[in-house]
């Protein structure tokens, strides 16, 4: 049996002298603490209260190839279905783990939307201060893509700064012999009073299985405003771990909307900390997935101040063999007075064999807050479903539509309309129904 | 247009419906009038397609073809249309765009062509005149929110929509107050022709008023006990139903 734990070990030798910025000695140590944290660590296993219900064994016992940056010819037209061609947007496009200035639109101007790689070597102030300060090591997976993410995108909005279009992030695996193991890393950095909105995917156009684990870290300086969209519709072969960690100063908004349809197996941990007063931390995700497929959302909210809002709010939809997992944690520490928490799981199977495990979890060490959560999960109504047929709507359009109408209101805070029409395309696709009923 | 004959129906292993006969022409108004627990929504329900109820006997005859092997969606092409006791909230999903899919199903159902949108808009706007709804009504999650007299004039607004054969109006009266009834009657009138039919089901002779029917049928425990015209419900109201039972102990 493969090992990818001891294949990472062994092979971090060669990749650490190809890494970017293994000439500045702060990145090189990071990179080996980071290591020997990974390697007491291990990977985690079903008996991990964090992993009870995703089993990673069946995408780690497989050979993967660690260090890909492979060439390849991958042209607009071939990545062109994966852009909001309507919308003019910049662009950070990476294949293979690999930069690709050809299909990207980048920018220096006001802002700086570049490489990862890039602003290490350009940048090395922020290095110290912001990397690895939202992610937290101690995590497998995020000391593991410390020790080996050697790129990915950087954005940072200076003060007062609103990003004059959209911001399209995407990762291509184009392999087409032999499974791949990738990792990539953003850095998000919006300062005072600034504004962004990202839409972030992750893409295997190859014939293999591509494994990616990603960890991306987002600071919201005081009054930032920061919209995050990720589009998860990757191929039945593709697994991801996303780890985005957003860290949120005074009076900051910011909204996480993870959009999952595809993949093998996706694990999103989504931790927002809300370190000032007054903060917005917004997540909401649709989740419709079939025969093969598990999502997994580990959320965290961790409020330390007072007077602080979030929002939950996560739609699944389980069609086929499919599984699901809901861990939402809100944590109200002791300071954080007045916090106002949502959290709001729902879910219909709509298949004898789809399952869903959902776990809300709330821990609040403060006296004067509002905390609602609920999840449920359910099968469609049928007296509804039978007012609907009764109207002479055939019995799957019926379906479909009293589907499409659960999960629309996840999509009630996207700001792009472009990206809302692409996702109700997609949605009403998924579900088989003519879109005349949504738009 | 509509012959049932021996119906019989319950729902786990009770006995509901114990034998119905009822036949209902093209042009006509009927009612059935009844106690309550006496059938009358379940063989409403049962002429509309519901699931939920086993036919143990009987048969449903609509313009020479059998009810019975049809889906709900296949008897709405057909011309059947229930308005219902308790309207369903369906969150997420407009009236106009329900009522829009709701006929371009139908006419699918029928190979006919999907009405042009022009079309379809000016429908609206004339049948919210008819029933003195305002416009913003379109816009509104089906039934969200809608008070009981909005639920029951938003049915027949569907009705005036789909222009059915057989409009089967279960329980419209409930919930409405004496303008919402006089509007939503007036609007059920305006619908009768020569030939199509509607089957009115009440527990009160109160909606009778403004629907004349012209059969009166009265539903006990299952069975159809008496039947006759108008001044049958008059003498229901004046006497109560006791008679009713007393007569068929």
């Amino acid at each position: 049996m493969t090992d990818l734990a001891q294949d990472l070990l062994s092979s971090f030798v060669i990749a650490e002298s190809e890494l970017n910025g293994s000439k500045n000695l702060a990145v090189v140590n990071m990179r080996k603490e980071a290591l020997d944290r990974f390697e007491a660590l291990g990977f985690p296993t079903t008996r991990d209260e964090e992993w009870k219900y995703t089993n990673l064994k069946p995408v780690l016992n497989r050979d993967y190839k660690i260090m890909l940056k492979s060439e390849s010819a991958v042209s607009f037209g071939d990545i062109k279905q994966y852009l909001l061609s309507d919308l003019d947007t910049y662009k950070l496009v990476f294949i293979n783990g690999k930069y690709s200035s050809w299909l990207s639109e980048s920018t220096h101007q006001s802002y700086d939307i570049c490489t990862f790689a890039a602003a290490l070597n350009k940048y090395p102030e922020i290095l110290s201060t912001y990397l690895g300060k939202a992610a937290p090591s101690g995590e497998t997976f995020i000391d593991l893509n410390t020790a080996f993410a050697d790129d990915g995108a950087y954005i940072r909005v200076k003060a007062n700064q609103t990003v004059d279009k959209p911001i399209e992030i995407i990762y291509l695996t184009t392999e087409e012999n032999g499974s791949t193991f990738s990792q990539a890393r953003n850095l998000i950095v919006v300062e005072q009073n600034a504004e962004v909105q990202i839409v972030e995917r992750h893409q295997n156009l190859g014939n293999d299985e591509s494994f990616t684990n990603f960890v991306s870290e987002v600071f919201a300086a005081r009054d930032a405003r920061v919209s995050y969209y990720k589009v998860q519709n990757d191929s039945i072969k593709a697994s991801l771990i996303d780890n985005t960690h957003v860290q949120q100063e005074t009076n900051s908004n910011v909204h996480v909307g993870t959009y999952t349809f595809g993949g093998k197996l996706v694990r999103n941990n989504l931790h927002f900390y809300a370190g000032g007063e007054h903060t917005e931390s917004h997540m909401d995700g649709i989740t419709i997935i079939g025969d093969g497929q598990t999502v997994d959302h580990h959320t965290l909210v961790d409020h330390m101040e007072p007077n602080c809002y979030s929002r939950e709010l996560y739609k699944g939809i389980y069609l086929g063999k499919s599984h699901g997992v809901f861990n939402g944690k809100v944590l109200v520490r002791q300071k954080a007075q007045k916090t106002n928490a949502f959290q709001q799981n729902d879910n219909i199977l709509l298949s004898d064999k789809a399952k869903v495990d959902t776990k809300p979890q709330l821990e609040i060490f403060a006296d004067d807050v509002r905390c609602s959560h609920g999840c449920t999960v359910g099968q469609l109504d049928q007296s509804a479903l039978f007012y609907l047929r009764s109207r002479g709507i055939p019995k799957r359009e019926a379906e479909g539509l009293m589907t499409y109408a659960f999960a629309s209101d996840a999509l009630e805070y996207v700001k792009i309309p472009q990206l809302e029409k692409r996702l109700n395309r997609v949605i009403a696709g998924k579900l088989g129904i003519n879109l005349e009923f949504a738009l | 247009m509509i012959k049932i004959k021996d119906l019989q129906a319950g729902i786990e292993e009770k006995e509901i419906l114990r034998g119905i006969d009822l036949e209902i022409n093209a042009g006509e108004v009927h009612a059935i009038m009844g106690p309550n627990g006496s059938g009358k929504s379940t063989l409403s329900s049962i002429i509309a397609g519901r699931e939920d109820y086993e036919i143990s006997g009987g048969t449903i005859d609509f313009e020479g073809e059998d009810l019975m092997d049809l889906s709900p969606e296949e008897r709405a092409h057909k011309g059947v249309f229930l308005s219902f006791q308790y309207p369903v909230e369906i969150p997420g999903v407009t009236v106009s765009n329900f009522i829009k899919t709701a006929i371009n199903e139908s006419r699918k159902g029928r190979g006919e062509e999907a009405m042009e949108a022009r079309e379809m808009l000016a429908m609206m706007r004339e049948k919210t005149a008819l029933l003195e709804m305002d416009k913003s009504y379109l816009s509104r999650s089906l039934n969200e929110g809608f008070s009981g007299g909005e639920k029951k004039r938003n049915e027949i607004f569907q009705m005036a929509m789909l222009q059915p054969k057989l409009a089967i109006l279960d329980e419209t009266d409930s919930g409405l107050d004496i303008d919402a009834l006089r509007i939503v009657a007036n609007g059920v009138n305006k619908l009768r022709s020569k030939d199509n039919a509607v089957l009115v089901i009440t527990h009160y002779q109160r909606l009778l008023d403004y629907i004349e029917p012209d059969f009166v049928h009265v539903l006990y425990n299952g069975k159809i006990v008496k039947s006759g015209d108008k001044s049958l419900a008059l003498e229901l109201e004046a006497k109560g139903y006791d008679w009713i039972k007393a007569e068929n102990a």
